[in-house]
């Protein structure tokens, strides 16, 4: 089944610049091409098609593609199918307190935004994750931990059977001579099949690696600063 | 409680909004009992900032009594007098520890718009776009201060609430810019703009230790408060080329360090100026970097640029190979609040200075869409509005005290 919603294209700022600036000049050269009625305007008519093409898919062509920089490690790390997001943030915090609060699953839903509630059975290291999404729905799978190194890296991938076929890691470096930490994320949900790929390739949105550099934004204002920033709505203030 | 909004460009109303609530454990609720017009509040006037909304409160420049406080705040206490930094700051990420305050990396719920933009967001603001996070601004009856355990500074009964209010923003800005110029004794500052912030970075360079201080202007009570109260040398650009009489003035070096007290929305009378204006109305430039270039042209050569004035976008003609040849330093960005105010408060308890000498205008809320007027057309000589939440208006409103009355 397909994955509309799902795209790894890249999020930069200039992405919607660059569309428009290749819509542009490519209309601009299809009009003065079309308008000579020489070889050269030919030349510049058939210039035009691939600005066009990358003003209105958001892509270039493959074989100009080909030629580019991969500009975003979340494009490169993604198969054709599934979900494959890195991403990874610093906290201004021990390496052992920021793997503490990890290892504790059940905080997950505390700062990631797809998930509503984890429950840690201790004694088999397995646990039961439930995701909430769009109008109320919601699934739910089993995971263990696969890997635990404390203090360094922690793996978990949801148990054969379930709904969702998901893994995850966290590395946890001690960068800054020890005064910091950097949590390196990888996520996978691959490769979504029936319902609830779909359903889960709709928690995460167009944007997967956005959403999950949210959720470690989130992570790093619990732990620093205590709270998530917060403003009132604009509904109560009209 | 009633609020100065945002309803759009040149569209600033005074409206009846749900009080604020106490949201997280270390806010606080402030009655404010003093606010102020900022410049900077005069770009969101003329619609130059990006992402505000119908709505929003403005006003980031405030002071007052401390009414309510979250469950985790142990600094403050219910009746505290307090000072709030227009920067919001949590205190204990990298950038609050390394004393970079306004670019605090978790108090702004939006960072995801200016990283959009600039790549990697800075602090959240009291009531400037959604871009800074959102907050309710400060030109209200109550506020919500976030992280109010760090932020907001206590202030002695012996001081006016008009003594203290300015440091808000202006003061420490003024000040900040003049600390940036890396002033060493003998020090020839130049301040392009005698705004607020020009006129305490003119106060500020002299107490950094300049020898002269030259001011720019064209306004003539701004260069006169420039010479009477800052006692700089004053240049009014409308009369005099600027570049030819610094450098005179200066024995052909140019001044050792150029302060940009003007920021985005720059008048100028050379032709470049007119070249922003023109593109800025055509919507095809962002910013009028008039005062820039020419701070740039004239600073010395291994000299200081100093820039407290506010820019928001991609600067068209900057003269980079001007600063390139001539080795300058540049340096800018919003001021690291937190890190001045106590300082700056024992300077004012001192007596070094009194900050309430800028005041022209003394208001109530309900005057604020006629003052933000009045001060960007600089009429009446105005150069700072100070408002009173408390007080009532000086000019009688019509019948329903409020125009759109919800």
């Amino acid at each position: 089944m397909p994955l509309p919603v799902l795209s790894h294209e890249s999020q930069l700022p200039l992405a919607d610049v660059e569309s428009w600036a290749a819509l542009g000049a490519g209309g601009m050269l299809l009009l003065l091409g079309t308008s000579r009625r020489s070889l050269v305007g030919l030349g510049m008519a058939a210039a035009a098609t691939p600005l066009i093409y990358r003003g209105v898919t958001g892509r270039w062509p493959g074989v100009i593609a080909a030629c580019l920089p991969s500009d975003d490690s979340k494009s490169a790390l993604a198969g054709d199918r599934g979900l494959h997001v890195r991403e990874s943030v610093r906290l201004e915090l021990p390496v052992a307190e920021v793997y503490r609060f990890w290892r504790r699953l059940d905080n997950l839903p505390s700062f990631m935004a797809h998930l509503d509630r984890v429950t840690m059975d201790d004694a088999t290291n397995r646990s039961h994750w439930i995701a909430r999404g769009p109008a109320g729905l919601s699934v739910e799978w089993d995971a263990e931990i696969i890997n635990e190194v404390e203090n360094q890296t922690l793996g978990w991938r949801s148990l054969p059977g379930s709904d969702v076929v998901t893994a995850g890691s966290v590395n946890f470096d001690s960068v800054r001579g020890g005064r910091s930490t950097q949590v390196t994320v990888n996520l996978q949900y691959a490769p979504p099949a029936g319902r609830a790929g779909a359903f889960v390739a709709a928690l995460f949105g167009s944007a997967p690696g956005q959403t999950i550099r949210e959720d470690l934004r989130r992570l790093k204002q619990i732990l620093e600063a205590g709270e998530l920033a917060q403003v009132q709505s604009p509904a109560s203030r009209s | 409680m009633k609020a100065v909004c945002y309803y759009g460009k040149e569209d600033i109303r005074v409206e009846r909004v749900p009080d604020p609530e106490i949201l997280n454990p270390r806010d606080a609720i402030v009655k404010i009992t003093a606010t102020a017009i900022c410049g900077s509040d005069i770009h969101i006037y003329g619609g130059y900032i990006p992402t505000m909304m119908r709505g929003d409160i403005l006003g980031h420049e405030f002071m007052g009594e401390v009414v309510e406080v979250g469950r985790d705040n142990r600094r403050l206490t219910v009746g505290d007098r307090v000072v709030v930094p227009f920067t919001i700051a949590c205190g204990h990420c990298y950038f609050c520890k390394e004393e970079l305050w306004s670019l605090c990396d978790n108090s702004n719920p939006n960072a995801w718009m200016a990283e959009k933009l600039n790549g990697y967001a800075g602090s959240g603001l009291f009531g400037y776009s959604h871009m800074y996070g959102g907050y309710a601004g400060g030109q209200a009856e109550y506020a919500r201060v976030p992280f109010a355990d760090v932020g907001p500074i206590k202030v002695p009964e012996s001081l006016t609430d008009e003594q203290v209010l300015f440091l808000s923003d202006i003061f420490p800005t003024g000040y900040m810019a003049a600390e940036n110029c890396g002033i060493r004794q003998g020090d020839t500052v130049a301040v392009w703009g005698c705004g607020p912030v020009g006129q305490f970075a003119i106060k500020s360079a002299y107490l950094l230790g300049a020898e002269r201080v030259i001011a720019i202007d064209r306004f003539p009570e701004r260069l006169a408060l420039a010479a009477s109260h800052g006692k700089a040398e004053t240049l009014d650009y409308s009369d005099v080329d600027v570049l030819d009489r610094l450098r005179a003035m200066t024995g052909g070096q140019g001044p050792d360090a150029c302060i940009d007290a003007v920021g985005l929305e720059a008048h100028g009378t050379t032709l470049d100026a007119w070249y922003d204006r023109a593109k800025t109305s055509l919507m095809l430039a962002t910013d009028r970097p008039h005062a820039l270039r020419q701070a740039i042209s004239a600073c010395r050569k291994g000299g200081t640029v100093s820039i407290p004035g506010v820019y928001g976008g991609w600067l068209d003609k900057f003269p980079l190979g001007a600063a390139f040849a001539k080795g300058l330093t540049l340096k800018m960005g919003q001021t690291h609040m937190h890190r001045y105010m106590p300082g700056l408060l024992n300077r004012v308890e001192r007596g070094e200075i009194d900050p309430s000498f800028i005041i022209t205008h003394r208001m109530s809320l309900d005057d604020a869409p006629e003052m933000y007027r009045t001060f960007r057309e600089k009429h009446d000589q105005c150069i700072k509005v100070v408002m009173r939440p408390g007080d009532s208006p000086s000019h009688p409103p019509p019948d329903t005290p409020f125009p759109s009355g919800n």
